[in-house]
């Protein structure tokens, strides 16, 4: 594919003494278990994947996954210690230092669960930061802090000190900041967990407003399966360093790989996930409603248009064209079949 | 059989104890044993011992084996002395030029660096000094003799003492506040009014260099061992006997190396002075969080940038601390440093001491202790300080403090141009007070002190004599009882039974260096009073804050005192007791025991203080008492944090210990002290110097070892 923007061959990161070697003896055979008697940790074992422009990739699983490891061999916080990864066709792991420099002044922006902004700075001046990381004179760099800080609406607050600030405020700050400089790749490294429940989904809903506004090609960490759901383009579920499943949303909703992954999609509401799309039938011509819908419309805006029909309910794309049709028993058996108790 | 299992440990200790008393009866005193008092290797003895290491010839009384260890390594003072001398006199001769005589000389290098780093200090100190006190060196360092002859109006006078003391209130306010700016103007006018301006401005020109430049050493060395493991491996175990060393030790070899005076003293000020700004600037750089360095990393900042933008902005605050860490050692230095003849409080201090003058050792002791707080209250209150933004700020409000100083200075300089009118013909009070027209309370206290002794005296000496015989004497004689093996065993047992075999090695290579030594009767008397002042400040200090720490008040009271006190050069510590109980032994512990306290109060506080506030409520909650609260949960929670106390209790009555041998002790100190005075002084000053470092050290080791498991045991870190 010539339009992804970031690409992995096969990475390993594996974290002890003589880690190169057992990979090597290994012969592309890693089993967490044996290296880890030798004393070495598996942070990230066999990780191939894409992701073209525009697209947000989350990278889902739980602590001690790997996830947070794979993100930092990819904007090499940490060197990989085996794979290829191609960030725009260029080979990262082959960059020297400058040029490795350069690509993070330009395309790499990154927000941490810590917020990580710089204590003695103010929240313009945060911004500013990787602006004038790069020599961008005073005022140019404070004058387009300022727009990030509108961007963000943060504005009366930008002489602010962090510790002045709520949970919340910091991590807009170090979003504005990751933005700053204007970068084509965006690494979120669970920039909601540390966040309160309440807060957390205003920033997601303000996330995804920016991104409608930005396409960044995108790589987002998150523990939580939910907060996957709700952002992701497709979804990677990481364990033990291994990518379990890499795909939508909707189908690993539908069509767990693992028993692994299985376990997170038991719980999910399938009808706030799923769109009509992905539980129409082929079209047909018997026994119809006179109602359409969409097929992009997500199962929970319109299961109540749909269950209250005795009859199929035609399913139409954005050109009114008839491209299905849905069947009340499938919106009942989706959204209640195949749960534990039922089942 | 049962019971031993269920506390191995304790049975470990039993067996340990009882092999030690076995040796220790076992073992008889020689008859022909006395306490070595050290000079083996200068009396000739038809009955000594001989043996030549590396063509040193070592004599030393020789005992059985058992009793005492042969000095095996008496031949390391005299080599180090060699070296030293070697390095300086004959290593790398070389042609330098020589600007007095314009004519190229041979040199031996290390001489010649040691000479250029002298006048470097000197200068620095020179430059310093006249702007305080008035001078023309420096100028003349940039002309001629000539120049200022023919030049008269650029001898300019030193600044008057108004402008200084408006300086330190201006920013004292600009730091702190109106109560730290009250204390600075208080304390400038003190010093201006009893007379003490000149060798007070000596002293703060001394710390004006010893200081910045500690810093600039320590911050380097620090980031380089941030940087590199192999730096900080280098580091680690030097920094660790610096910290224990005391600081007599380092005079000596400072003193060949450089000569005496204000450059050799902050020389060896930045010695010792080093090493805290070292640690607490690895301390403040590991503790920055590696999500900061990562953002900084992403924000494609290079190396250098990430330094300087980055770590050292993030780490401010522990290095701001370490500034006053090293503000403090300058302080504790700055009387110490005037045994190798650094000018000014100190010196004062020693000299007022030597002629048991003490009404006016008190004078300069509390004036340099007045400079001490303020100067360590106003670096901590910058280390605290948040930054203001300044961005909405006129251009007054800004420049405020600036425009305020600038005025002072005008100002100043109009009151001291008047006061040559007022005061024609007596001094320009409004320009400087002389040493000897200040107001002087020398007499007063000196009356006070005779006033004591008439009064007190039969009582003092009673509880003198009754310390003396009763209790010091028969330690003492405990201690020597000693055999060397039973001591060896006891230390290496205690390290095996709390660190296992690793522990053992350790503290045991420490207590072989010192039985090798020829000290080792001596390092048994360091120990006698050490520990006597360790236990004494033990008791005083654990009961004085687990009482404070009932009540929030009287904590943060205790704690104020506590930071006090540990500002007071150690030095000073010697005035009232010398005032109270003369020359004894008793005037040393008794000062040991109040340096030791303060440790021992503070670590006891803090570690009651810690225990969490939902421990506290559960206890509370299952009805304990409040005597039940504080022996079930508090002491056992808060112990690892009070034996770290205990930790630093020894190490400051091991410090006072060997201070104390100015007033005149039959330890190591004493012959640190006396090893100022010999011309092969450098050797054997360092030798003992470790020494006794490394009996803080075994103790150090001990207890930091169970600490560590104790903590890991209890889950706190």
């Amino acid at each position: 594919m010539s339009d992804a923007v970031i690409k992995c061959e096969s990475v390993y990161k594996i974290f002890g003494a003589n880690a190169k070697k057992m990979l090597q003896d290994a012969n592309g055979n890693v089993d967490a278990q044996t290296f880890q008697k030798n004393g070495c940790i598996v942070g990230v074992n066999n990780a191939s994947f894409e992701v073209s422009k525009g697209e947000m990739l989350v990278v889902m699983g739980l602590s001690g996954s790997g996830k947070s490891t794979l993100l930092r061999c990819i904007s090499r916080l940490t060197d990989a210690t085996d794979g290829k990864i191609y960030i725009e066709g260029q080979d990262l792991l082959s960059l020297k230092d400058k040029e490795l420099i350069e690509l993070r002044r330009s395309k790499m922006g990154m927000v941490f669960q810590s917020f990580a902004l710089l204590p003695h700075k103010t929240v313009v001046e945060n911004i500013a930061f990787p602006l004038q990381i790069k020599g961008i004179k005073t005022e140019d760099s404070i004058s387009k802090a300022m727009d990030m800080v509108k961007l963000v609406g943060l504005e009366g607050r930008e002489n602010y000190f962090p510790r002045e600030l709520s949970g919340g405020q910091q991590q807009r700050v170090g979003i504005a900041r990751s933005l700053a400089v204007e970068p084509d790749i965006w690494f979120l490294d669970e920039p909601f967990s540390a966040l309160d429940p309440l807060i957390r989904k205003e920033m997601q809903d303000e996330f995804l407003r920016l991104q409608e506004k930005l396409k960044k090609t995108i790589m987002f960490i998150t523990h939580d399966f939910d907060e996957a759901l709700k952002l992701a383009d497709r979804i990677a579920i990481m364990k033990d360093g291994i990518i379990e499943q890499l795909d939508t949303p909707a189908n690993i909703v539908l069509n767990p790989a693992t028993e692994y992954v299985k376990k997170f999609t038991e719980e999910v509401p399938r009808e706030k996930v799923l769109i009509i799309e992905d539980v129409m039938d082929a079209p047909t011509t018997e026994n119809l409603s006179d109602i359409k819908v969409s097929k992009d419309e997500i199962i929970e805006n319109v299961a109540e248009k749909i269950l209250t029909q005795e009859k199929s309910v035609n399913v139409i794309d954005e050109n009114n064209k008839i491209v299905g049709t849905v069947r009340p028993s499938k919106i009942i058996h989706t959204v209640f079949g195949g749960r534990k108790n039922n089942s | 059989m049962e019971l031993i299992r269920k506390y191995p440990k304790l049975f470990q200790w039993l067996f340990l104890l009882s092999v030690f008393f076995t040796l220790c009866f076992a073992i008889d005193v020689p008859e022909t044993y006395k306490f070595i008092r050290g000079q083996a290797e200068f009396v000739k003895d038809p009955n000594q011992s001989t043996y030549i290491f590396l063509g040193k010839e070592v004599r030393y009384f020789a005992f059985d084996n058992f009793w005492r260890l042969p000095p095996l390594l008496g031949w390391l003072p005299i080599w180090i002395n060699d070296g030293l001398f070697f390095l300086l006199n004959e290593w790398m001769p070389m042609e330098f030029w020589n600007e007095d005589t314009q004519e190229f000389k041979t040199r031996p290098l290390v001489l010649q660096i040691t000479r250029n780093i002298t006048a470097f200090m000197t200068f620095l100190i020179e430059f310093i000094r006249e702007i305080l006190l008035g001078g023309v060196e420096t100028i003349v360092a940039f002309s001629s003799w000539d120049w200022i002859d023919k030049n008269p109006w650029a001898e300019l006078p030193g600044l008057p003492w108004t402008i200084v003391a408006a300086g330190a209130t201006i920013l004292s306010y600009k730091l702190s506040g109106k109560g730290l700016a009250l204390f600075a103007g208080f304390t400038m006018v003190y010093i201006s009014i009893f007379g003490q301006w000149k060798p007070s401005m000596q002293t703060l020109s001394f710390i004006l260099v010893a200081a910045p430049l500690s810093f600039i050493f320590g911050l380097s060395l620090g980031i380089m061992a941030y940087k590199s493991k192999r730096v900080e491996k280098a580091l680690y175990p030097i920094l660790l006997v610096m910290q224990t060393m005391p600081q007599y030790a380092v005079l000596v070899p400072a003193m060949v190396l450089f000569g005496i005076g204000d450059h050799a003293a902050v020389i060896i000020t930045m010695v010792v002075a080093i090493p805290p700004m070292i640690l607490l600037t690895i301390l403040g750089l590991r503790a920055v969080p590696p999500e900061v360095i990562e953002a900084g990393k992403m924000s494609g900042c290079n190396n250098w940038q990430l330094l300087f933008k980055v770590l050292i902005p993030t780490a401010r605050r522990d290095i701001l601390i370490g500034v006053n860490q090293v503000i403090m050692v300058c302080f504790s230095m700055a009387v110490i440093a005037a045994f190798i003849g650094a000018k000014g409080l100190g010196w004062n201090l020693l000299l007022a001491l030597n002629q048991l003058n003490i009404g006016l050792a008190l004078e300069a002791g509390l004036c340099i202790s007045l400079i001490a707080i303020l100067l360590d209250k106003m670096s901590l209150a910058w280390a605290n300080k948040q930054e203001d933004y300044f961005g909405n700020l006129t251009f007054f409000q800004r420049h405020k403090n600036f425009i305020f100083f600038v005025g002072a200075v005008i100002l100043g300089l109009i009151l001291a141009y008047s006061g040559s009118f007022i005061f024609k013909d007596t001094f320009n009070y409004l320009f400087e007070i002389p040493h000897n027209k200040g107001i002087s309370t020398a007499g007063f206290w000196n009356k006070g002190v005779d006033w004591i002794f008439d009064t007190f005296f039969v009582y003092i000496k009673a509880f003198n004599t009754w310390l003396i015989t009763e209790v010091l004497q028969p330690m003492r004689g405990l201690y020597l009882r000693m055999p060397a093996v039973a001591t060896l065993v006891l230390v290496i047992g205690a390290g095996y039974i709390i660190g296992g075999i690793r522990s053992a090695i350790v503290v045991g290579s420490l207590a072989l260096f010192i039985a090798f030594s020829p000290w080792w009767d001596r390092a048994l008397v360091t120990a006698y009073m050490a520990t006597f002042g360790v236990i004494a400040s033990m008791i005083i200090g654990v009961t004085v804050g687990t009482i404070c720490v009932q009540n929030k008040i009287t904590t943060n009271f205790m704690l104020g005192i506590c930071d006090i006190f540990q500002t007071f050069p150690s030095f000073v510590y010697l005035i009232p007791v010398m005032m109270l109980f003369g020359i004894t032994d008793t005037s040393v512990l008794i000062a040991v025991i109040v340096y030791a306290t303060i440790p021992a109060t503070r670590y006891t506080i803090e570690g009651l203080r810690g225990v969490p506030v939902a421990l506290h409520d559960a206890a509370t909650m299952s009805g304990v008492t409040k005597f039940q609260r504080l022996t079930k949960i508090e002491f056992p929670l808060a112990f690892p944090h009070m034996m770290l106390g205990l930790n630093q209790t020894i190490v400051f009555a091991l410090f006072m210990v060997i201070i104390g041998a100015f007033i005149g002790t039959e330890d190591l100190g004493q012959y640190i002290l006396k090893a100022l005075s010999d011309k092969q002084g450098g050797g054997k000053g360092l030798t003992l110097g470790i020494c006794v470092a490394f009996i803080g050290l075994i103790f150090d080791n001990l207890i930091r070892t169970w600490v560590d498991k104790r903590k890991k045991h209890l889950g706190i870190d």
